[in-house]
């Protein structure tokens, strides 16, 4: 599904990807733990296409294509879906038009059929109460005026109508209290299947005993320093990223 | 000492001046038209064309922007009447008004099938016919020049005049259509006056739209007195020509409790001024003026308010959104006036502007001039790029850049469409903002 081979990539003057491999094979789940400031987030922007970074060095190739030659919106037609950290809000379209637009867009750029207006409210309808999601959440703007909770549940959301192939969730636990993380990783579990990897970001061992990882990779400057079953997400939480840092020092 | 020199006319202003002779000469109608025609050909000859010297001009110089003034054109036949359909946008359920190169058709106008309570008449009758309206005629024109509103008066003749009869809900809108389909370059000049009595309430749009790289010049001049208790929606969709120059004013009277709820759109011409001379004359009026600028290429696109809180309790708001890409230059300049007997005005006025390229260029003047002491006025302004964030937000989920761009381009201009009322005329702005950003698109 996803692999990337000696990848470096900066923001401005900044590096901060310095040699990073990692691959993730079909239908698996990895885990990504680090201290902060080890570039998890920007591995994610860096996925997804984000504009501020430049890859220096190092190939993606994601379903034997060549990621980094395809714009953003190209990647999430081809089926990568980064949730993000902080979601953004966008006055002024409503979240049902984001959404739609969203669908119709990457069925477009597949040479598919838009989807039905029915066929979408349908779809809707089936999906959003079961990650808690209003009518009136999907009435109003993007995003704006929901809490952290209902936020990440939007994105889980826009994940689920638009079954990508590379799930990339950015801490999608920060902020959540364990109810809500409960309704997120139910809504992720659900879209566990052999057709589709994840990559799931995060600073703590909790998420991971809601979403279970096939492997768990612990990042450090830039690179992966270590990779291991789901147990070594429980041995970081008994003692900490400082190894890591002392290692490096 | 003071020396007051004007430069020497320009030959814009040589041959505006002929013209304004000739057509004083040969076509000046009786008595007070006459006189008013006279009186704005020597407010031109001794003022001009506005240049960048006057302050309300300072981003808008017509002196050096108008270079020649074509000929008007004569009465529509039934070829003009057809060629001027591609320029007269759909407006549901409306009864329609018509001008075509500037000159009124009456084949084109339903002047007989308006809504009940609802009278219309060519301006050149109701003069004629002696009607109240024809007094009405530059009533409420400012004191200070405004030039393209003296050669709106100057070469006073077309247009059409307007009553809804007190405690009248009009039917249907009124859609009083501009369209400058001709491929030869000419002036128009038209006036439209509406009196809404007492109680009444009736929508009115304005629209204008002509054919690309035609040098035409249009210019309109629109006199609206809202009754007291009276309701006037006016929606105006301005889509000139890309090598027209359009020149509009607006000018309106409030009486007590009148409520105006103005949306003016402003999309098409290389250059267009659009001016409002608001007056609060009763007690407790409202007025929402607000409006959506696009423009592209090298297109100039000025709005210019004065709204005047002469008596007390009034309530204005102002909202103009603009929307500027390659080299484009917009203008937006306010003036709220609060007189001494105003007390307990509250007016907002708000200008916000979204650049989409490093070229483009928006000047911003706000003014508030206020002489009561118990009032809430304010201002803003804002200028910015689209949001970065926002759009790879948006990209990140499927949609192309261009896509995204216009979905947000679109949030931001319908803050100030939706305080459109009407749904088919919201619907109908909508549809020709997209109708703009896709074209910018292709």
């Amino acid at each position: 599904m996803l692999e990337i081979r000696n990848l470096h990539a900066r923001i401005g003057e900044n590096e901060i990807l310095k040699g990073l491999d990692l691959t993730i094979p079909d239908g698996e789940v990895h885990a990504i733990m680090g201290p902060n400031g080890s570039g998890k987030s920007t591995l994610s922007y860096v996925l997804s296409g984000k504009p501020d970074y430049e890859v220096t060095d190092g190939s993606v190739s994601f379903d034997g294509a060549d990621l980094l030659a395809l714009d953003a919106s190209a990647r999430a037609a081809a089926g990568v879906f980064l949730a993000f950290q902080y979601p953004i809000e966008i006055p002024g379209v409503a979240n049902m038009t984001f959404l739609r637009a969203a669908m119709n867009a990457q069925r477009k750029a597949r040479g598919e059929e838009e989807i039905s207006t029915p066929d979408f409210l349908k779809l809707v309808r089936a999906k959003a109460p079961d990650l808690g999601i209003s009518q009136d959440m999907l009435r109003r703007g993007v995003n704006v005026g929901f809490s952290g909770g209902e936020k990440k549940r939007n994105e889980i959301l826009q994940m689920t109508l638009l079954e990508p192939k590379l799930c990339i969730l950015d801490e999608t636990d920060s902020g959540l209290d364990i109810d809500a993380l409960k309704v997120v990783s139910h809504g992720v579990n659900a879209l566990r299947s052999p057709k589709r990897s994840m990559l799931v970001i995060t600073h703590y061992q909790r998420l991971l005993d809601h979403i279970v990882p096939d492997v768990v990779h612990v990042m450090h400057k830039g690179r992966i320093v270590r990779s291991g079953g789901p147990e070594l997400a429980l041995e970081l939480e008994e003692s900490g990223y400082a190894a890591y840092a002392q290692d490096a020092a | 000492m003071t020396i007051n020199v004007r430069p020497a006319r320009t030959a814009a202003e040589e041959a505006i001046a002929a013209a304004l002779e000739a057509s004083i000469a040969t076509e000046a109608g009786q008595g007070r038209i006459a006189e008013l025609r006279r009186a704005a050909r020597d407010a031109f000859l001794s003022h001009g064309l506005p240049s960048r010297r006057v302050e309300e001009w300072k981003y808008t110089d017509l002196r050096a922007a108008i270079r020649d003034v074509p000929n008007r054109a004569p009465a529509p036949g039934t070829v003009e009447d057809l060629e001027a359909a591609p320029f007269v946008p759909a407006v549901p359920n409306a009864g329609r008004i018509l001008f075509v190169n500037g000159v009124l058709s009456r084949a084109g106008s339903d002047f007989a099938a308006l809504s009940e309570g609802v009278t219309a008449l060519p301006l050149d009758t109701a003069i004629a016919a002696g009607d109240p309206l024809a007094d009405r005629i530059n009533a409420l024109s400012p004191s200070r020049y405004d030039g393209p509103l003296a050669l709106n008066t100057g070469f006073l003749g077309e247009g059409v005049a307007l009553r809804v009869d007190a405690g009248v809900k009009a039917a249907r809108p009124v859609h009083i259509a501009h369209a400058f389909p001709g491929s030869e370059a000419v002036s128009g000049f038209t006036r439209t006056v509406v009196v809404v009595g007492e109680g009444a309430e009736v929508t009115l749009v304005e629209t204008f739209a002509g054919r690309d790289g035609v040098a035409y010049q249009s210019n309109h001049a629109v006199e609206l007195v809202v009754g007291d208790g009276a309701v006037v929606n006016l929606v105006r969709i301005q889509e000139e020509g890309d090598a027209a120059f359009h020149f509009g004013t607006l000018m309106l009277e409030l009486g007590r409790e009148a409520k105006l709820n103005l949306f003016a759109l402003a999309q098409g011409s290389a250059l267009a001024r659009y001016n409002v001379y608001g007056r609060f004359e009763g007690t407790s009026a409202h007025a929402g003026i607000r409006g959506a600028t696009l423009a592209r290429g090298r297109q100039h696109s000025d709005t210019t308010l004065v709204i005047d809180h002469a008596v007390a309790g009034g309530e204005s708001r102002e909202l103009f959104k603009t929307v500027l890409a390659d080299d484009a230059h917009g203008v937006f300049q306010g003036k709220i006036v609060v007189r001494r007997a105003a007390q307990k005005t509250d007016g907002r006025m708000m200008s916000q502007s979204l650049l989409l390229s490093d070229r483009a260029e928006m000047d911003n003047k706000p003014e508030l001039e206020i002489f009561a002491d118990d009032v809430q006025c304010g201002h803003g302004a804002t200028a910015g790029a689209l949001d970065r964030s926002m759009l790879f937000y948006l990209r990140s989920r499927g949609l192309p850049e261009k896509e995204a761009e216009m979905l947000l381009i679109q949030a931001f201009l319908g803050e100030a469409v939706e305080y459109v009322e009407n749904a088919d005329l919201r619907d109908l702005l909508i549809e020709r903002i997209s109708g703009w950003l896709e074209k910018r698109a292709a």
